[in-house]
């Protein structure tokens, strides 16, 4: 026997139609700017190359071979180490960003709120500007014939005419400093919502400077701090600018290799397979980071 | 220095202000000249509505807050360059304020920890105390887990266990429902007195204040209004406000005399204190006599004829509203421990008496 639909199930199945509705757009962004562009080179990076570097037919995994450090020359372990070195300067970036963010949250906080806004601005503003023209500016600064490399001739731990620019630590610089603002934002949201209250009660339970932050208040920003982590690691690691002005020949990080398969020697396979690599372990390193991060700062939230 | 103040500074949990004043930029102050000694291992209750500054007052105990002006000595040190996390202070928060990163067990630890308390007599430590507490069973839950009154047993344990010269407890019992409120004001104190500590008690709850405390301070806009034993404060408001803020009170204002008798809205009041100008005369509604109209004892002195205009029944005892003949209203408590015929519907005739010695003189 069939019977009339409820109001209920009515009602389920508007809500149904509504929710598709709604999230089309979205599936269709995914689509066409995730999916397709990764589809696309996951194919490039299974052909051959011809002479140009052009993807061609037959399929091979030679490109991954190449990832690994394979060429008509035998191994080579320079792409390890552009990857070694990669992960270690996104590291470096993001522990000194995140030591200079909390001094400046902290202090940005400690300002009365109708200045805080235009703080926060300031810290913003020069992201406003073409990260290129940004980077110049630390090439400068960091140049043969600026005082910081002065500073570096007169104390003789940098050899005379040469600069802090090009090299490692110009690439921590500019790393740091055009990452910056990414850490800042999301620590200063969850240290505003601060709960000061749990910072007498360690004062009054006999704890006192930096062990008194360390218990009271450095747990409290710490879900702000891994979403700084991860909007600062990850576009460090794969930056392309920064490495390219600043780095020179021995500092090349894996965005400027990638950059070099499409531009000075190329070869679209060996590019793309360098890619999916990259993102591969971006992404495997993101979820061990959530699973990591879960343990340390999602007591309350598994609590729920 | 006083001489009890002498006495009390020698004492360990002995708390000594004088003079204590805290102002905040553009407001009248929010502590004003507090003069205050609290023996060693006293409940003392400071009392008020909110506002009232006792919070601030506590504040100053604990550290938090520094005085703008006066002095506080714990156990006769003083404390005006003692930071908080030197004091031998701990204090209850009202929020609980427990480490939402830390277990029950950590939470509780964390002071003697601070305090460089090792690890085997920390543990033994803590669990005693979470013995005490009855908190045992939930030594590796996190704050979340745990239910308002589990919470409020955590913050006290993590007090406790520092065996501190003062516990101050910032209206620690107000986020709980009344049942389990009140078993915990009845444990609280079993707790106190067993380990003979220095307790100072926010509250802005009479009731709380009165089943608690050995003695209270009755704070209003700053200002101590009265400190006694809980008995007197109740029973001998020193003024308006404490009489109103402790309970319920019928107060009308005195004009004048004859004899001994006090001129008041009622009539001739015969009173036993010697009056003095400007007072009002207050009775407390469970000190009234109601008889019916007819039966009212002859040859006693303030006895008024009226009409019952409200009865509200409470379980315990019902609250009468009685109209005297001059338009008067008069506020009565009748314990329901007698047979049915003694209680009154609106409309019914009765009596009141006012004993003379259960009228109190209080200041406006």
């Amino acid at each position: 026997m069939k019977r009339a639909k409820t109001e209920v199930e009515l009602e389920a199945g508007r809500q149904r139609r509504r929710l598709m509705a709604s999230s089309g757009p979205g599936l269709a962004w995914i689509m066409l700017f995730l999916i397709l562009p990764s589809a696309v080179l996951l194919g490039i990076a299974f052909f051959s190359s011809d002479d140009y570097g052009n993807p061609v037919m037959p399929l091979s995994t030679q490109a991954f071979g190449q990832v690994a450090g394979y060429s008509l020359l035998g191994w080579d372990p320079g792409n390890i180490l552009v990857f070694l070195r990669s992960l270690k300067q996104a590291g470096i970036a993001t522990l000194v960003s995140a030591l200079l963010s909390y001094p400046l949250v902290f202090f940005i906080l400690s300002q009365r709120p109708s200045l805080r806004p235009l703080l926060l601005l300031f810290i913003v503003l020069p992201s406003w500007t073409n990260q290129v023209v940004r980077t110049y500016a630390w090439l400068e600064l960091l140049g043969p014939n600026a005082p910081v490399s002065w500073l570096g001739h007169t104390l003789g731990f940098l050899p005379p005419d040469l600069g802090m620019a090009p090299g490692g630590f110009a690439v921590t610089t500019g790393l740091a400093y055009n990452y910056l603002p990414y850490m800042i934002v999301p620590l200063y949201a969850s240290a505003e919502k601060l709960d000061w209250t749990l910072v007498e009660a360690g004062r009054d339970l006999y704890a006192s400077g930096l062990r008194l932050f360390w218990h009271t208040v450095f747990p409290q920003t710490v879900p702000g701090l891994l979403s700084g982590i991860i909007f600062v690691a990850i576009p460090a690691f794969g930056d392309y600018v920064v490495p390219q002005l600043l780095g020179g020949d021995k500092a090349m990080m894996i965005g400027s290799l990638i950059a070099n398969q499409f531009t000075e020697t190329p070869d679209w396979p060996y590019g793309a397979a360098l890619t999916l690599i990259m993102l591969v372990f971006t992404a495997a390193g993101l979820v061990a980071f959530r699973v990591v991060s879960q343990k340390v700062g999602g007591a309350e939230e598994a609590a729920v | 220095m006083s001489a009890s103040q002498t006495v009390a500074a020698t004492r360990r949990g002995a708390i000594s202000l004088t003079g204590v004043t805290r102002i905040f930029t553009g407001a009248a102050p929010a502590v004003d000249h507090i003069d205050l000694d609290i023996h060693p291992g006293e409940f003392f209750t400071l009392l008020g509505p909110s506002g009232c500054g006792k919070t601030t007052l506590l504040r100053m105990i604990a550290g938090f807050e520094t005085p703008d002006d006066g002095r506080i000595l714990i156990s006769g040190r003083e404390m005006q360059d003692v930071p908080a996390h030197k004091r031998a202070v701990n204090t209850v928060f009202q929020s609980y304020a427990l480490f939402p990163h830390l277990n029950v067990e950590q939470n509780i630890g964390f002071g003697l920890k601070m305090q460089g308390v090792k690890s085997p007599e920390r543990k033994k430590r803590v669990d005693a105390i979470m013995e005490l507490t009855q908190i045992g069973q939930f030594a590796k839950r996190s704050a979340a887990q745990l239910s308002g009154g589990q919470r409020q047993r955590v913050a006290l344990a993590r007090a406790l266990v520092n065996e501190p010269e003062v516990v101050l407890l910032d209206e620690p019992l107000s986020a709980l429902d009344a049942k389990l409120r009140a078993e915990l004001q009845i444990e609280l104190l079993r707790m106190q007195k067993r380990l003979g500590m220095t307790f100072i008690f926010v509250t802005h709850d009479q009731h709380e204040a009165l089943v608690m405390s050995d003695r209270i301070a009755v704070m209003s806009k700053g200002r101590l209004q009265q400190i006694g034993p809980v008995l007197d404060v109740y029973e001998r408001p020193r003024n308006v406000f404490v009489a109103e803020f402790l309970g319920l009170s019928n107060i009308w204002p005195i004009t004048g005399h004859a004899g001994d008798r006090a001129t008041t809205p009622l009539g001739a009041l015969a009173i036993n204190e010697p009056c003095q100008p400007g007072a009002l005369a207050m009775i407390r509604p469970e000190k009234i006599w109601l008889y019916n109209d007819t039966a009212a004892p002859k040859d006693r002195p303030n006895q008024f004829f009226g009409t019952i205009s409200e009865a509200i029944y409470m379980g315990a005892a019902t609250q009468y509203r009685v109209e005297l003949a001059g338009g008067q209203m008069v506020l009565a408590y009748d314990t329901n421990n007698q047979a049915a015929e003694r209680s009154w519907r609106p409309g019914e005739k009765v009596a009141v008496e006012l004993k003379p010695e259960n009228i109190m003189l209080v200041q406006p």
